[in-house]
């Protein structure tokens, strides 16, 4: 079995990342986190607001995505994100900004999806706490 | 005969006319190696998207239980043509084009005795098809403030198509836009969106892998739909973006090109008058001499 897997981090509007040689990638799925190790089961998860992070022998490398969805194959892992930075990127503007967005559409949701945007904007607050540390 | 002055005006405009042209051509020139690679930069997104969705779509159809904006509403009485276009005009016949096909299909569901519902992106579709199908138009997506194309704003057309769709005003959905091919050639093309139709694509067989689902295979579509929607209409607005600034490109283009051979001939002319001009002092000086 390969101790390696293909890792890529895609976005609507471009490509953040490729590498083959991802050791393991820890990604926020909607269900709690999990870390993606070559030779995972296939499997479709979605994305909440979180910090994601991929490792090869010699690197680390963290992105911040907002959402969207990975697919995770025994020979490598394709996250289709929403939107998603590189950590260095990421910078307290970006995340006030974010915070601001989920806050508006939580405050203008339906109330039979309040949980959801409330739980999106709690997300949100919670990635700024893991990124910018 | 038009007198010297009036023709060398007239070459004068004309050459202000060409510089305009040139111009417009190299700024669409370089508006169109933007745009192209921001198609470009979409193209991964678009093919993961349509590969997993079509994999799902597969494995869902026939269900009993499969979201509506997959197996639609089981009917197909009232459309809705999404006409995309450009908010400026010179370029060629890129809007005219894509306006043609949608007044064609807008013809041919009203003579099956549908109900068809428009709505523009762009301004000069709806210009192009107001006087004769206003009464059909629901609305307009101004995107004339938009220097950049972001998700976002197809996001938004997005979100307010399903918005329509759930409240049930229309069973299916088609966008019109425009395929860049070449710099010369784009395709005016119609593309259903909603009931989405994921087929495979041709020579590509879609391993039908048993996936883990999390949380659950039905919440997962319910969530990926709406995304692959708008990335359809991502898709489909950078291909227009990038179309109509090739077929601007290739019209300014051809439209130097005649104020050129304008120019030359007006010269022609110019110099053709100034010659009988000159010939017929000369014979008035001879003829004056030899009578006395």
């Amino acid at each position: 079995m390969a101790d390696t897997m293909q890792f890529d981090l895609v976005a609507p509007e471009r490509k953040l990342a490729s590498e083959e040689a991802a050791v393991e990638v820890m990604v926020p799925g909607a269900d709690g986190d999990l870390t993606v190790m070559p030779g995972h089961a296939p499997m479709l998860t979605t994305l909440r607001p979180g910090k994601l992070t991929m490792v090869t022998r010699s690197e680390t490398q963290s992105y911040a995505v907002t959402g969207g969805f990975a697919e995770i194959t025994p020979e490598g892992i394709t996250v289709l994100a929403e939107r998603s930075l590189p950590a260095e990127e990421f910078t307290k503007e970006v995340h006030d900004r974010l915070i601001e967005e989920a806050r508006r559409v939580h405050d203008e949701a339906h109330p039979s999806v309040a949980d959801m945007t409330a739980k999106l904007l709690a997300d949100m607050e919670a990635l700024g706490s893991h990124m910018l540390s | 005969m038009p007198s010297l002055k009036d023709l060398k005006n007239r070459i004068g405009s004309v050459k202000n006319t060409r510089k305009i042209t040139k111009a417009m051509q190299m700024v669409a020139a370089a508006k169109l190696r933007r745009a192209q690679e921001a198609a470009e930069a979409a193209r991964p997104y678009a093919e993961r998207m349509h590969s997993v969705m079509a994999g799902l779509a597969s494995s869902v159809q026939g269900r009993d239980n499969a979201p509506r904006l997959l197996s639609g509403t089981g009917s197909d009485k009232v459309q809705l043509l999404v006409v995309m276009t450009a908010e400026r005009g010179l370029c060629g016949g890129f809007n005219a084009n894509i306006a043609k096909l949608a007044r064609q299909t807008a013809d041919k569901l009203l003579a099956e005795g549908k109900e068809v519902k428009i709505l523009t992106v762009g301004k000069k579709g709806r210009d192009a098809l107001r006087r004769e199908y206003g009464q059909y138009f629901i609305g307009h997506v101004d995107l004339s403030d938009v220097k950049r194309l972001s998700y976002d704003d197809a996001q938004k057309i997005a979100r307010d198509l399903i918005g329509r769709f759930d409240k049930g005003e229309f069973d299916v959905a088609t966008i019109f836009f425009s395929i860049f091919e070449s710099v010369i050639a784009q395709r005016p093309t119609a593309k259903q969106i909603i009931p989405a139709s994921y087929e495979p694509e041709e020579g590509e067989e879609t391993p039908s892998v048993n996936y883990d689902y999390e949380p659950s295979e039905t919440q997962i579509l319910e969530d990926l739909l709406p995304r692959g929607v708008a990335t359809q209409i991502f898709t489909a607005l950078l291909e227009n973006g990038a179309s109509e600034q090739g077929a601007r490109m290739s019209a300014m283009d051809s439209a130097t090109r005649n104020a050129g051979d304008m120019i030359d001939k007006l010269t022609i002319e110019y110099n053709r008058t100034r010659q009988a001009a000159i010939t017929k002092e000369l014979i008035e000086i001879i003829s004056g001499a030899e009578a006395l």
